[in-house]
């Protein structure tokens, strides 16, 4: 990041976020409560490693394991721990499964509670105030929004996430995918069919050996 | 005298915030500061022992909250955590750099030990001391009145009657926790309400469910 020269000149062409963010973090390394390494472990973890991949194995195993489901619905939280899912933001979990009854949506409306565990962090639109003020009120309208027009006959479950037990939205299993592997399955369930603001891909979407 | 509690993150059933900006699936950071930001936040809880609802009460009292992007939020409130729990004094602060060396008593979170304190986490429940108030079922008010500090039970549910529909167990109470007042942990509740009894233009066959602990709550009749 830096130049070789004074640190203090380049601030001239940062943005005012960026400079804010490296005082902080300059400040705390002197005073020697940071450790820069740990910021960078921290970002790789987040960006590279613990992400909606996740999820989509829970939901996959969810998909061809019915004891791992009824596991899911008795105990999240451990059924998770058991794929290695578990940890900051994924403490207490609760799986909340879609039907044909019933669409289940996850919202925080106070903040941005999120299973990081499983799904990594929350996308910008899931933290900022058109979607936190809407989808308790018009979940049918922002379900719209994301492409997504549910039957009439089926009811809509709103689980705004206000404390620090997290949900993770178990899609349903696409038709015509009886004889896919678990790897495969996976690859059809996105990040918005955990949140409940999308379906899982159409099979057509994952074609044969593309996933190789 | 100090001033009245305003949390300005509190949004469900609020109107006027416009359209939805969707990202793909993959999106995490815009700029290198959010993820700097993120990483510092995660760090700078060790060495400042402050507790995640000191850190929600610090985001949502900033008086441009809604003005700013997500980690714009995080950084104000990190800025104002740094100076209120002592790691920097205010003149530090202002300068950008240390006039002295910390506190060595502080914990600090070091790069080899960051895998094993994400995966501990930091989990809020706590053995019960007492049988829960509420079963599944049970229909419960929820508290109508305005309370002056931290708290997690929305507006849009206030004063509003709901059904018990799980019980979590005991889990640290954010309202006390948030204050420097200890963990006071009560039992925790999913309450699920009809839609139409929060919003005139509700359509049938929509709930919503928020997490409620116990004294926001009373038997509804």
């Amino acid at each position: 990041m830096g130049h070789g020269h004074d640190h203090d000149e380049d601030h001239s062409e940062l943005e005012p976020m960026e400079v804010r963010v490296r005082a902080l973090e300059t400040l705390l390394t002197e005073k020697g409560y940071i450790d820069p390494a740990a910021l960078d472990e921290l970002i790789d973890t987040y960006q590279n490693r613990v992400g909606p991949r996740n999820g989509a194995q829970v939901v996959a195993r969810a998909w061809v394991d019915p004891e791992f489901a009824a596991w899911l619905r008795e105990d999240a939280t451990a059924a998770m721990d058991s794929l290695g899912f578990g940890g900051r933001q994924g403490e207490h979990m609760v799986a909340v499964e879609q039907t044909n009854e019933t669409h289940n949506l996850v919202v925080c409306t106070l903040c941005s509670c999120y299973p990081w565990s499983v799904l990594g962090l929350p996308p910008t639109w899931y933290k900022a105030a058109p979607y936190r003020s809407r989808a308790v009120r018009d979940p049918r309208g922002v379900l719209r929004e994301f492409g997504v027009t549910l039957p009439g006959d089926v009811d809509v479950r709103v689980w705004d996430s206000t404390a620090e037990v997290r949900y993770l939205v178990i899609p349903q299993r696409p038709i015509g995918t009886d004889d896919w592997s678990e790897e495969r399955l996976a690859e059809l369930v996105t990040r918005d069919s955990m949140i409940g603001v999308g379906l899982p891909l159409a099979p057509e979407a994952v074609t044969e050996g593309a996933s190789a | 005298m100090s001033r009245p509690y305003v949390s300005r993150a509190d949004l469900g059933g609020t109107t006027g915030h416009g359209p939805i900006a969707y990202e793909r699936e993959g999106v995490v950071f815009h700029h290198d500061w959010e993820a700097r930001a993120l990483a510092l936040t995660l760090a700078a809880g060790p060495p400042g022992g402050w507790n995640i609802d000191i850190s929600r009460s610090a985001r949502e009292t900033l008086p441009n909250y809604l003005d700013l992007t997500y980690y714009a939020i995080w950084t104000a409130a990190l800025e104002h955590l740094v100076v209120d729990h002592g790691l920097v004094t205010r003149a530090e602060f202002e300068a950008g750099h240390a006039s002295g060396p910390g506190d060595p008593s502080r914990r600090v979170l070091r790069a080899e030990a960051v895998p094993a304190v994400l995966a501990a986490g930091g989990p809020t429940s706590r053995e019960p001391r007492a049988p829960n108030r509420f079963e599944i079922g049970d229909r419960v008010r929820t508290r109508a009145d305005h309370v002056d500090h931290h708290t997690r039970l929305p507006a849009y549910v206030s004063g509003q009657i709901g059904v018990v529909e799980r019980v979590h167990g005991v889990h640290v109470f954010p309202d006390t926790n948030a204050r420097g007042l200890g963990e006071q942990p009560q039992w925790l509740y999913t309450v699920v309400f009809d839609a139409t009894d929060l919003w005139d233009e509700a359509a049938p066959g929509q709930r919503v469910s928020v997490d409620a602990w116990d004294s926001y709550l009373e038997t509804a009749t």
